[in-house]
């Protein structure tokens, strides 16, 4: 072997084994939720009998699909909520700019700064007497709210890498402004629309301060689900793996498909 | 290069407006009526348990609050939490960002293992690492120490601070190296070459090149995590709620305590407050930064 294939060689190594090493909690859980109770507390073991009883349990007892229906509902409501309110704001900034432009992105930026926990009581008593609290539909509104800054962001910079020339030769045949966003815009920017919502689909699915603090037994998504497995009563590791391992399944797949999109959204442009 | 549609121009100020107003509206009520809300409730007498004994109160709220002991070793334990967790995922999270960025077999699949914790939801993560990983007795910690002689640690009452560290870490590390990886695709392989022919090591070309490179996003990823990690909750929410006596309770959990189980609005309102000013120290900075970044 040479010296480069070597080191080459070694390299490999050291990567695989720190992907190993910090991938290892996700692949201990999947492999938990496939243990009986007594296994999952057992000295750690490769080596045992595969059971998908605790997959059958989580769903009979607590109604995991409840909590999955919640989270599925709040969090493609809240997107495509975000996506209709931010594309025509995102069109008009990235085509139509004013010298104002600049500074409402920032804004809408800084509204994102905005801590939730400063705002928790207000939010709380607001929902408490209009009977929003522990409803879908608070919850949605709460995060498409909260992911609107960032939606219009990434549609912004999506919008901006379009070449101009394309949606002048439409209007130079007779499009309008709606034909020119319908028959160019979207289908042209379909991609980065879809990581954006992708995007903002992982953002509302994973969101645990909001989703604990404002709901309870109705519209509790998943995160709120899960974190019911702290309680102290006993130690059901073998459940609370297999549940955790169908709430981060889908959107472990939604993260690994948009990661390099997600790099613009998530530092608002400012590494692309 | 950007300049606007011609045609867009003569329609005038009235579109924007119009396309921007539902977006701009909606921020803006998000943000205006909680806030004066918490302001206001600040600086009320106004406890969930006594009704009708709600008046205006003055600056008492904050007198209390910053009298509270609570308070500042709710502070210390929010700058630990950050402090630490920036340092790890910062400084790992730029060494694994160099080694993920060297050709080896299997690559793709490599970098989508590391990145996997950032997409796992909160509250999973802290109890899979509370139970299955770091339960003094049955967790793999325990196991592991076991198998080298040594006494397993009882994470979550000897080191609980420590403890919620390490889950935060683990889920922001590859956040920061996801980040830091897509800012090293723009470094100049030609610089690198030209450097190595001059005889400059690895380490060398690390410390004066890649890391020059990657100060903004370095910069980027810090203050993005900061305006995140001052506001860490669910972790402590699952784990330790904030005990054992206050060690892991962060000025989030502070709040949240004093709002939702001892009711008492005011106060809540103020630490609130609190938490709205320590954030946009920050916000500035990312603000101002995001802001030249437009200029180009």
């Amino acid at each position: 072997m040479t010296n480069s294939t070597l080191r080459r060689f070694g390299i490999g190594l050291l990567a695989w084994a720190v992907a190993f090493v910090i991938f290892f909690p996700i692949f201990w859980m999947m492999l938990t939720g496939f243990k009986t109770e007594a296994d999952a507390i057992a000295d750690p073991s490769l080596i045992f009998p595969p059971t998908l009883d605790s997959y059958a349990e989580v769903q009979q007892r607590a109604d995991y699909f409840k909590f999955a229906l919640n989270s599925v509902i709040v969090s493609f409501g809240s997107t495509i909520l975000a996506l209709l309110i931010a594309i025509p704001s995102a069109y008009s900034m990235a085509f139509l700019p004013t010298k104002r432009t600049k500074g409402t992105l920032l804004w809408m930026l800084s509204t994102k700064m905005l801590p939730p926990v400063g705002v928790l009581v207000p939010i709380y008593l607001l929902f408490r007497d209009t009977g929003l609290l522990d409803t879908r539909t608070g919850l949605t509104i709460v995060y498409t709210l909260m992911n609107l800054p960032i939606v219009v962001w990434m549609l912004y910079t999506f919008f901006k890498d379009l070449p101009k020339d394309i949606l002048e030769a439409g209007r130079m045949d007779g499009a309008n402004t709606l034909q020119e966003v319908w028959h160019l815009l979207l289908p042209l920017t379909l991609p980065g629309i879809a990581s954006t919502g992708l995007l903002s689909v992982i953002l509302s699915w994973n969101e645990a301060f909001w989703s604990l603090n404002l709901t309870s037994s109705q519209a509790a998504p998943l995160t709120a689900y899960i974190a019911s497995f702290s309680s102290p009563e006993g130690l059901f590791w073998a459940k609370l793996s297999a549940a955790s391992t169908m709430a981060i399944a889908p959107i472990l797949v939604f993260g690994w498909l948009t990661q390099k999109q997600m790099v613009r959204g998530l530092t608002f442009g400012a590494v692309k | 290069m950007n300049k606007p549609i011609a045609s867009g121009r003569k329609v005038g100020g009235l579109r924007p407006l119009a396309l921007q107003g539902p977006a701009v509206t909606l921020l803006f009520l998000w943000m205006i009526v909680p806030l004066s809300m918490t302001v206001w409730f600040s600086l009320q007498r106004y406890n969930l348990l006594m009704p009708g004994m709600d008046e205006f109160d003055g600056l008492t709220n904050y007198r209390y609050l910053f009298t509270d002991p609570a308070l500042w070793s709710s502070m210390i334990t929010t700058l630990l939490l950050v402090g630490w967790v920036l340092v790890i995922t910062v400084v790992g999270g730029t060494l694994l960002a160099v080694l993920f960025q060297q050709e080896f077999f299997g690559r793709g699949i490599a970098r989508v293992l590391v990145i996997s914790p950032f997409f796992v939801m909160p509250t999973a993560s802290a109890l899979v690492w509370k139970n299955l990983m770091m339960h003094p007795s049955n967790g793999v910690l325990a196991w592991l120490a076991g198998v080298f002689g040594m006494e397993p640690i009882n994470w979550f009452s000897s080191l609980p601070l420590t403890s919620i560290v390490i889950i935060v870490a683990w889920q922001w590390l590859p956040f920061a190296l996801l980040i830091l990886l897509t800012a090293m695709q723009s470094l100049d392989e030609d610089q690198v070459e030209a450097a190595r022919m001059d005889g400059a090591g690895p380490i060398a070309v690390f410390f004066f090149i890649t890391l020059p490179h990657l100060k903004r996003a370095i910069s980027v990823v810090i203050m993005i995590e900061m305006i995140f990690l001052l506001t860490v909750f669910a972790e402590i929410f699952v784990t330790t709620s904030g005990g054992p006596g206050l060690a892991t309770t962060n000025l989030a959990y502070l709040i949240y305590i004093r709002a939702l189980l001892d009711y008492d609005v005011g106060l809540a309102s103020a630490g609130g407050v609190v938490a709205i000013v320590l954030a946009n120290i920050v916000a500035i900075f990312l603000v101002r930064m995001v802001a030249k970044n437009l200029e180009d």
